[in-house]
């Protein structure tokens, strides 16, 4: 059999079958961090798929008003700027809080934290504004197919806004019980990729819900 | 609102079916059956040890046989209700009115199709996949242990609610992809589309996690040496079946909660007023469906390769090819699902358009066929069990994926769609490639998992009782649909087609043979262990490296990682003289268990049935606590441990004992 010289070939030994490990690097085949940020960015793609999904089904029924009111009769384009730029800079100050982590300095990544905080805080609570202004003119998600899908759209972007302010609560309390361990290290990297995502996303909110939304 | 209903919400005396004497049996049947399954493991005081060594488990292994055996258990209940459709159409279309009203009948077929795609399908592949990808990439764990275990939780949540509904309330008649407006709240007012649509959001949030956490694993936690050329076939497959999850599921889940929008809220994303638009429903819901047949059937695909090279002895032949078909029918999947609603009036170009592509994908999965049948020509072939799947296979699927290329050509499926023809078709694929590759793998592998061999003698009976079975039952049906028979039907008027159904009810015996000879295997195997025993780790002198572990492999899989250097690493391993290291262990980096994947899951089955029932405080409470005990879990920084040095020789002395007695 073939196999049979091969062996015969092989018998200098000098090809290693196994890695030789050492006391503290016991660490093969786990995934080091780098597991983690792969993981995280996977899931925010899948994640990504549910805000396609919204977007084609406002694609589809944005324009369906069923005699109610337009895009134009409801939105307050100044007040979606303000909320807007709330938002872009909680991102631009969830960067100012990583560049502080990466100097190894605790006060202020918290205080920088603290800062993205409010400014998602604000947004938030412009929406909710917007959104109660609208019910009280009697635009509510069952009134046509286009509402449906609006608050739909916009309200799991604000439900994603929630969950981001409420883990950035959780991880500060993590982050000033032990510190800028690589644990924690790792979780502010992964929630830095949330919230840079929730903004991408509100780009693409912003552009076709909002300013597509009131052309004719 | 009065005290009761703010209680108990829609939840009711009248909700439980005493007035359906089979459910009340069954009932009592389940009860008996559990109360015997609860009382033993109580009588033998196993409770603290499942506990401890497979529910709260992260070891990759244990969480994939906890999936098969999830698998099983679904795949009995749903059989039976496949055994009851064709009784009641073999009695109706006799011209009698059967045993089944049409209530019931509505249920069974729906729960008939959520169960064996979602709760037997998706778990054997996704437990095949968790128990084989780790030990073939040479890695000790996925990458991420505790999610792993999370993940089966919820996908046996699901699997749980569903059973719930059998004896409270009802489950969804709407076919098992309810389709709106009949699934909306207008059409269907009760708790069962509800059942459907929580069941598959609790279950959906585990295969999507499992998902990303396989893929992450395959990716980041090779071998060294493990180019993405030298992976195993079946890690290949497993890779792009993960892939497809991740691409997926969030579209199901992103359906599913606009239904429940509709259901709950009152929006009208699928109504037939106020701008809504049902059709948006069924693109959605197939842009996620078809690419899910490709997540069953990419990892069979798999297996069969596994198969096919060991027990013929030879390298797989046209190893690239079979790659490269592999990620193409992964891409071309997403661009097909359009075919399965030729008939909503998209237009010549569209229907054409989607009709080609489909028929494209016959291309790959036709050089898969023949790359198994070149691996088998002039091959040292091997009838073992696995084998006798995968011969069976090829001839079925060939079939099923003929008629699947006519069913592909628009105006041929015009006359055909909705017709028995069609479940006869995509039952063709799915048991001749999905049950036959996951029984294929479950024989292939048992001896790994556990340690000793299945019993062959049983194994064939099991394999013949699917193989004629499957033929008995849906030939016939073929002819049916091409007479122009339609689905779901549960009373006939032409008793002329009685016959037919007599056949399928036969064959359908026949596989119930099979499911009862499968069990009578694992019966008379686990009786005869110590006479199945493999003590070499490597029964059917397989090539990839799960066979260069122990069976069972211990809790760390590998002493030491292993370095490859070509395809069938452990097959290049044998042949260049491999010796195993008999000293010089370090201590092991492992995870530690944890209970939290069972009470997140527990708490989902809380939340969802409060969801059903509309029991807002129920609803309330559960929610807050599922939120309370994520965020406690991730104040455990604790969560690893090494097994010491001593343990691990230990283990591996042990091995080198096993192996010096196999030679002696």
């Amino acid at each position: 059999m073939a196999h049979n010289t091969l062996k015969a070939a092989a018998d200098a030994g000098e090809i290693s079958f196994h890695v030789i490990e050492d006391d503290h690097h016991g660490d093969h085949g786990h995934a080091s961090d780098g597991g983690t940020m792969l993981g995280f960015w996977i899931y925010l793609m899948s994640d990504c798929l549910i805000f396609a999904c919204l977007f084609a089904t406002h694609a589809v029924l944005g324009r369906n008003y069923a005699a109610g009111p337009s895009p134009a009769d409801l939105f307050d384009l100044r007040l979606i700027l303000v909320s807007t730029f709330m938002l872009l800079f909680s991102s631009i100050t969830y960067g100012f809080a990583m560049l502080e982590m990466a100097k190894n300095r605790l006060p202020q990544t918290l205080a920088w934290l603290g800062v993205t905080f409010l400014f998602g805080a604000a947004f938030l609570g412009l929406e909710l504004y917007e959104f109660s202004h609208m019910f009280h003119e009697g635009a509510t998600p069952q009134r046509s197919a286009f509402l449906s899908s609006f608050f739909t759209l916009v309200g799991t972007h604000g439900l994603h806004v929630t969950i981001g302010l409420l883990w950035m609560i959780v991880l500060a309390v993590q982050v000033w019980q032990r510190g800028l361990i690589p644990e924690n290290r790792r979780r502010l990297m992964c929630l830095s990729m949330f919230w840079h995502f929730l903004d991408v996303i509100w780009i693409g909110v912003f552009s076709f819900v909002y300013l597509m939304g009131v052309l004719p | 609102m009065d005290l009761t209903t703010l209680i108990f919400g829609r939840l009711t005396l009248e909700s439980f079916p005493f007035h359906e004497p089979i459910l009340v049996a069954t009932f009592l049947v389940v009860l008996l059956g559990g109360g015997a399954l609860v009382g033993a493991i109580t009588y033998y005081k196993l409770w603290g040890y499942l506990w401890r060594e497979w529910f709260t488990s992260i070891d990759h292994k244990k969480i994939g046989i906890m999936y098969i055996v999830l698998a099983i258990v679904m795949l009995l209940r749903g059989f039976a209700d496949a055994l009851m459709m064709r009784l009641q159409q073999a009695m109706a279309s006799g011209g009698g009115e059967g045993y089944l009203n049409s209530h019931h009948y509505d249920q069974i077929f729906t729960a008939h199709g959520v169960i064996m795609i979602f709760f037997v399908a998706m778990p054997l592949v996704t437990g095949l996949i968790n128990l084989i990808v780790p030990l073939q990439i040479g890695a000790r764990d996925v990458a991420f242990p505790f999610l792993n275990n999370f993940s089966f939780w919820m996908t046996t949540a699901g699997a749980i609610l569903v059973m719930i509904s059998l004896f409270v309330g009802e489950f969804a008649q709407t076919g098992w992809l309810a389709y709106p407006p009949l699934s909306g709240v207008d059409y269907s007012p009760g708790v069962g589309v509800d059942y459907y649509i929580w069941a598959l959001q609790v279950a959906g949030v585990g295969t999507l996690l499992s998902g990303i956490n396989l893929v992450v694993t395959i990716v980041k936690m090779r071998a060294p040496g493990m180019t993405l050329m030298k992976m195993p076939v079946f890690v290949w497959t497993a890779l792009c079946t993960n892939i497809l999850i991740v691409a997926i599921f969030p579209v199901l889940t992103a359906t599913l909660a606009l239904l429940s929008l509709d259901r709950y809220v009152g929006t009208n994303f699928f109504t037939n007023d106020l701008g809504g638009n049902p059709m948006m429903y069924v693109n959605l819901i197939w842009i996620w469906g078809h690419p899910e047949v490709y997540v069953l059937v990419l990892p069979a695909f798999g297996i069969f390769s596994e198969v096919v090279s060991t027990f013929s002895g030879k390298r797989l032949f046209g190893y690239t090819s079979m790659v490269y078909a592999t990620l193409v029918i992964t891409i071309l999947s997403y661009i097909v699902w359009l075919h399965h609603f030729f008939t909503m009036g998209a237009g010549a170009s569209v229907n054409s358009f989607f009709g080609i592509t489909t028929m494209i994908i016959s291309i790959p999965t036709g050089a898969k066929l023949f790359n198994w049948l070149f691996t088998m020509y002039r091959g040292r072939i091997r009838f073992e069990v696995p084998m006798l799947w995968t011969i069976g296979f090829m001839i079925t699927f060939v079939i099923g994926g003929m008629t699947g290329v006519l069913l592909a050509v628009p105006p041929a499926d015009f006359v055909l769609h909705n017709s028995l023809f069609l479940i006869a078709h995509f039952h063709n694929v799915i048991i001749g490639g999905v049950v036959f590759g996951m029984f294929a793998g479950i024989v292939y592998w048992f001896p790994k998992a556990f340690g000793f061999k299945l019993d062959p003698f049983w194994g064939k009976v099991s394999f013949w009782g699917w193989f004629i079975g499957f033929y008995l039952a849906f030939m016939p049906l073929y002819a049916l649909g091409l007479m122009g028979v339609t689905r779901r039907l549960s009373q006939f008027e032409d008793t002329s087609l009685h016959w037919y159904f007599i056949v399928a009810a036969i064959g359908s015996l026949f596989i119930l043979g099979g499911i009862l000879a499968f069990v009578m295997q694992l019966y008379v195997s686990f009786r005869d262990r110590e006479k199945l025993r493999d003590t070499t780790g490597d029964p059917w002198n397989g090539r990839t490296l799960e066979w260069s572990t122990s069976s069972p492999p211990p809790d760390y899989n590998f002493a030491f990682t292993p370095v490859v250097h070509e395809l069938d690493a452990w097959w290049d391993m044998k042949s260049r003289g491999y010796k195993r290291p008999l000293s010089g262990f370090k201590p092991i980096h492992m995870p530690k268990n944890t209970g939290t994947g069972v009470i997140l899951a527990g708490l989902s089955i809380v939340l969802a049935f409060a969801l059903i029932w509309h029991i807002w405080w129920l609803a309330v409470v559960s929610f807050v606590a599922t939120l309370g005990v994520s965020i406690w879990h991730t104040f455990d920084y604790n969560r690893d441990y090494y097994i010491p040095a001593d343990t691990v020789t230990e283990a591996e002395s042990a091995r080198t004992k096993l192996l010096a007695g196999q030679v002696v």
